[in-house]
């Protein structure tokens, strides 16, 4: 277990914005939450899971709803907390931890508000590795670990326990119910892990992994030296691709934001063209028509020049962005793993195939 | 017949011109067309009291063109209320309520603001129950009671302006306009801004904007009554307008309570000013004239600012904008700049253009003028592109260099075009500003390359052809998508009617429509904007 200092929480928010792969939602608001808590003597601690017992019990905590109501309902630790001790009451048991859902994008940061709320400690994981759009996208569910209870906060001292689900499909379309009436915008405790769960089945070091990348970027950037030089020497990521935004298409089905990009390419890319498709994230991207990388490998966008990390809901006509592939944790490569999140689990009929061989 | 003097204020230069109606007809209304003229343009230097640089530019322009007396409208454009915000000066204190409780309590209002500026504007700070859902459900009842007793405190404190947000007032602004009247009733007197009015979702954003609007409203109120004066003295009783960062104007009794709306008005002018003396318009099918969609490329001593037209009216800025290290999201033009001007030094040995720049000091240190730094306007007077200074001091430049170094800056010029493009296809790119000797006549993914008269005023050109506008940003469920439009339409209609549009002159400039992730019922965020004439 160590103390996370303010800076650290700053890199976080960097590097989980780069490990959103397009989704994940801005994490500013919650960085600006973390830097009030710090201001007023906040210190969070970050522990290994290896410093689990095996039946200690693990909240692992997201927030659920449209990134635009966050914009206006603005994230709060209390809300985050709530939906902690809700479980707790409803379990009748206390928790040794929290973790986040998942490490990409805003909800890297929200098990820091609950957690220097309940003076608990963050287990460095995740169960994403990333950002994915769908509950049954996790390694908990590649694992088949059950899916509920689930608890749901609201600001206004609404609560909701989902008691128990007969699927994962069934979970998301209750609690997905509940965060609507509510105004879109809700903390969510999901199903409670035991420290062994996580030791076995969550994405360990997560936490660790996003703070270095955030690092480096910070780095590159007050030598001057490229920022996404940086980024794929600390996660021996590759670069598949510099151009020029071309076109965008997006839609929405199913509350989910849909689309297509295409990129021209520049410098050693001249004459080809990348194009990418996603669901919220980056699912999968051709060159020149060929299948180039495809989820779960992460797909990144960033700005060419500043490094910066740039969204499915932000992409534009005419931005100079470069595509690299970082490697994915391995349990999303497994047979189990590619079903729940791999390209066919979005639709895609392709047979999988690492960027990393 | 229809006369406007427009003004700009710039930080080096107070510029003024008297546009005249041309043609046959002599009628006072319609919107400004291309046979208008430009019959007298001045530039003076702009002073540090602003009004005696205006005072100095009208007398210039009424002795070169003395029917300008008989102006039928003065249009200002002024950067000093960002100059104020930037330089930390003549910032009132103010009182900050937020409406949203118990939604947002962890990030209170001034919550990411510079320290030294938080420190000068941050009087009272309230936070009360209320505001709405995405939906206009009410989030909680608004707290009436505790207004009523924060506007005690706001008056024991002796503070006279104030800002108030609500979450999601783009939607409702009833709370806003709730805690509007408390105040009123029980602080009359006291100046008052309201989030809705000036933003768009995004609560912190508003917020800041509407605190920045706040702390200037007192120094706006001054500024335009000197502007007034200013007019008065110089014998013309034209009513008075200011320019707003969307290319159009308010009555300045209107626009002195609003003025973060003049922000970016320069570099929008500039804009607005380019399309019109490019003479290019489109007719529309009901016979109305639209000025054309195109690329604008100002350039200046020290930088370039390329922006992109429709229908005669700069982009927008979809991303968050800092004023003063504040972040705010509201109307502002959509501009990249280069550090590219007619100052700009070349380096030999490697060959390098920019970013440093002699700026005003050119005509002391360009070789042309004697000085001994090579400038870009060295390179181009090397090259015969333009004819400045003494030519003969540039002869010996090799010519590999000039060829190389305005290579170099064509390459600058081209990618910064194809950034602010939103399509591939070629798009006419009008040059204005003093250095626009640098655009090639001829460039990658423009269909032409337009230069036009008076290009060293197109900024006061842009503030005298300005017109009302309306604007709606809003969430719709369960329309579609050309429903959704049409109701936005209307809204935004009735919106530039209350600012001072005449109705049957509206046209729809600007539309756009955003899906959104998350949310039920197919909802759609649209984005409409109208302009008109002034109601008469």
């Amino acid at each position: 277990m160590r103390p996370v200092a303010a800076d650290e929480i700053e890199s976080l928010a960097i590097g989980a914005w780069i490990l959103g792969t397009g989704g994940g939602g801005s994490p500013y608001l919650a960085l600006l939450n973390m830097r009030q808590l710090y201001r007023k003597g906040t210190v969070c601690q970050l522990m290994d899971a290896s410093e689990l017992d095996d039946d200690d019990l693990v909240a692992v905590v997201s927030n659920m709803g449209a990134p635009l109501v966050g914009q206006e309902r603005l994230t709060d630790p209390k809300t985050m907390a709530l939906a902690v001790t809700m479980m707790e009451e409803y379990l009748g048991r206390k928790f040794r931890a929290v973790m986040s859902l998942e490490i990409g994008g805003g909800n890297s940061i929200q098990p820091f508000m609950a957690a220097a709320m309940l003076d608990l400690p963050v287990v460095d994981a995740d169960c994403m590795g990333r950002a994915f759009p769908e509950a049954q996208m996790t390694s908990f569910a590649i694992h088949d670990l059950r899916m509920y209870p689930l608890t749901l906060a609201d600001v206004r001292d609404n609560a909701v326990v989902v008691a128990r689900a007969a699927s994962w499909k069934w979970m998301e379309r209750i609690s997905r119910k509940a965060c609507v009436e509510v105004g879109s915008i809700a903390s969510t405790c999901k199903a409670p892990r035991t420290g062994k769960e996580v030791k076995d089945c969550a994405i360990l070091g997560s936490t660790t992994k996003a703070i270095g990348i955030g690092r480096a970027v910070q780095a590159a950037r007050r030598a001057h030296r490229d920022p996404i030089d940086a980024v794929l020497a600390q996660e021996r990521g590759v670069k598949l691709f510099t151009g020029k935004v071309h076109d965008i298409a997006r839609r929405t089905t199913e509350g989910f934001l849909r689309g297509t990009a295409t990129i021209e390419g520049l410098d050693t890319f001249r004459g080809h063209r990348f194009s990418l498709a996603f669901q919220n994230e980056w699912a999968v991207g051709w060159l020149d028509g060929e299948p180039r990388v495809m989820t779960p490998d992460l797909i990144c966008v960033l700005d060419t020049v500043a490094g910066e990390a740039i969204g499915t809901e932000t992409l534009r006509y005419g931005q100079r962005v470069t595509v690299i592939a970082l490697p994915a944790p391995p349990v999303l490569l497994t047979p189990k793993g590619l079903e729940h999140v791999g390209p066919r689990a979005f639709g895609y009929d392709l047979d999988f195939r690492s960027v990393f061989g | 017949m229809r006369r406007r003097i427009g003004i700009d204020v710039g930080g080096t230069n107070t510029d003024a011109v008297l546009l005249e109606e041309g043609g046959w007809g002599s009628s006072d209304a319609g919107p400004p067309r291309s046979e208008d003229r430009v019959v007298a343009a001045v530039k003076t230097p702009t002073t540090a009291d602003v009004t005696t640089g205006i005072t100095r530019a009208l007398a210039d322009l009424v002795r070169q063109a003395p029917p300008a007396r008989h102006a039928t409208a003065v249009m200002i454009g002024t950067t000093h209320f960002t100059n104020a915000v930037v330089q930390r000066r003549d910032l009132d204190r103010v009182a900050a309520i937020r409406i949203g409780l118990p939604s947002g309590a962890s990030l209170p209002p001034f919550v990411d603001w510079p320290e030294d500026l938080a420190r000068l504007v941050r009087g009272e700070v309230v936070m009360l129950e209320g505001g709405h859902e995405f939906d206009g459900r009410p989030l909680v009842p608004f707290d009436a009671t505790g207004m009523r007793e924060a506007t005690r405190r706001i008056r024991a404190a002796g503070i006279t302006s104030v800002a108030i947000a609500s979450v999601f007032s783009p939607l409702n602004a009833s709370c806003e306009e709730e805690a509007a009247a408390i105040l009123r009733e029980e602080c009359p007197g006291v100046a008052v801004t309201l989030s809705h009015r000036l933003g768009r979702i995004g609560l912190l954003e508003r917020e800041n904007a509407t605190l920045l609007n706040a702390c200037l409203i007192a120094l706006a109120r001054k500024t335009t009554r000197a502007f007034t004066e200013a007019l008065r003295a110089s014998g013309i009783a034209a009513p008075l307008y200011l320019t707003q960062n969307d290319g159009t104007v308010m009555l300045a009794e209107v626009a002195e309570t609003y003025p973060v709306y003049s922000f970016a008005s320069g570099p929008t002018n500039s804009m607005r000013g380019a399309a019109f003396l490019s003479k290019r318009e489109t007719v529309d099918r009901h016979g109305r004239s639209r000025s054309v969609d195109a690329l604008v490329i100002d350039v200046g001593g020290t930088t370039t600012d390329i922006g992109s037209l429709r229908h005669g009216f700069p982009r927008e800025a979809n991303n968050v904008v800092e004023i003063g290290g504040v972040r705010t999201l509201f109307r502002m033009p959509d501009l990249l700049s280069l550090g590219l001007g007619g100052g700009t030094l070349a380096a030999r040995d490697p060959l390098t253009i920019g970013p440093t720049s002699v700026g005003y000091r050119l005509t002391e240190q360009a070789l042309v003028f004697g000085g001994d730094v090579l400038t870009v306007t060295d390179v181009a007077v090397a090259a015969g592109l333009v004819d400045l200074g003494d030519r003969a001091r540039v002869a010996a430049l090799p010519a590999s260099l000039v060829e190389h170094a305005l290579a170099r800056i064509r390459k600058m010029i081209e990618e910064g075009v194809d950034r602010m493009k939103t399509d591939a296809s070629d798009a006419p790119l009008i040059a204005v500003g003093g250095g626009s000797f640098l655009v090639p006549p001829r460039l990658a993914g423009v269909s032409e390359v337009i230069n036009v008269p008076h290009q060293a005023v197109a900024n006061a050109v842009g503030a005298a052809i300005a017109q009302v506008s309306g604007e709606v940003d809003q969430i719709f469920q369960d329309l579609g998508r050309d429903e959704a439009i049409a109701r936005a339409r209307r809204l935004a209609e009735d919106k530039a009617v209350e600012a001072g549009a005449d109705r049957a002159t509206l046209n729809v400039v600007e539309v756009e429509d955003l899906p959104l992730a998350y949310l039920p019922g197919n909802s759609l965020r649209t984005r409409v904007r109208v302009v008109g004439e002034i109601a008469r």
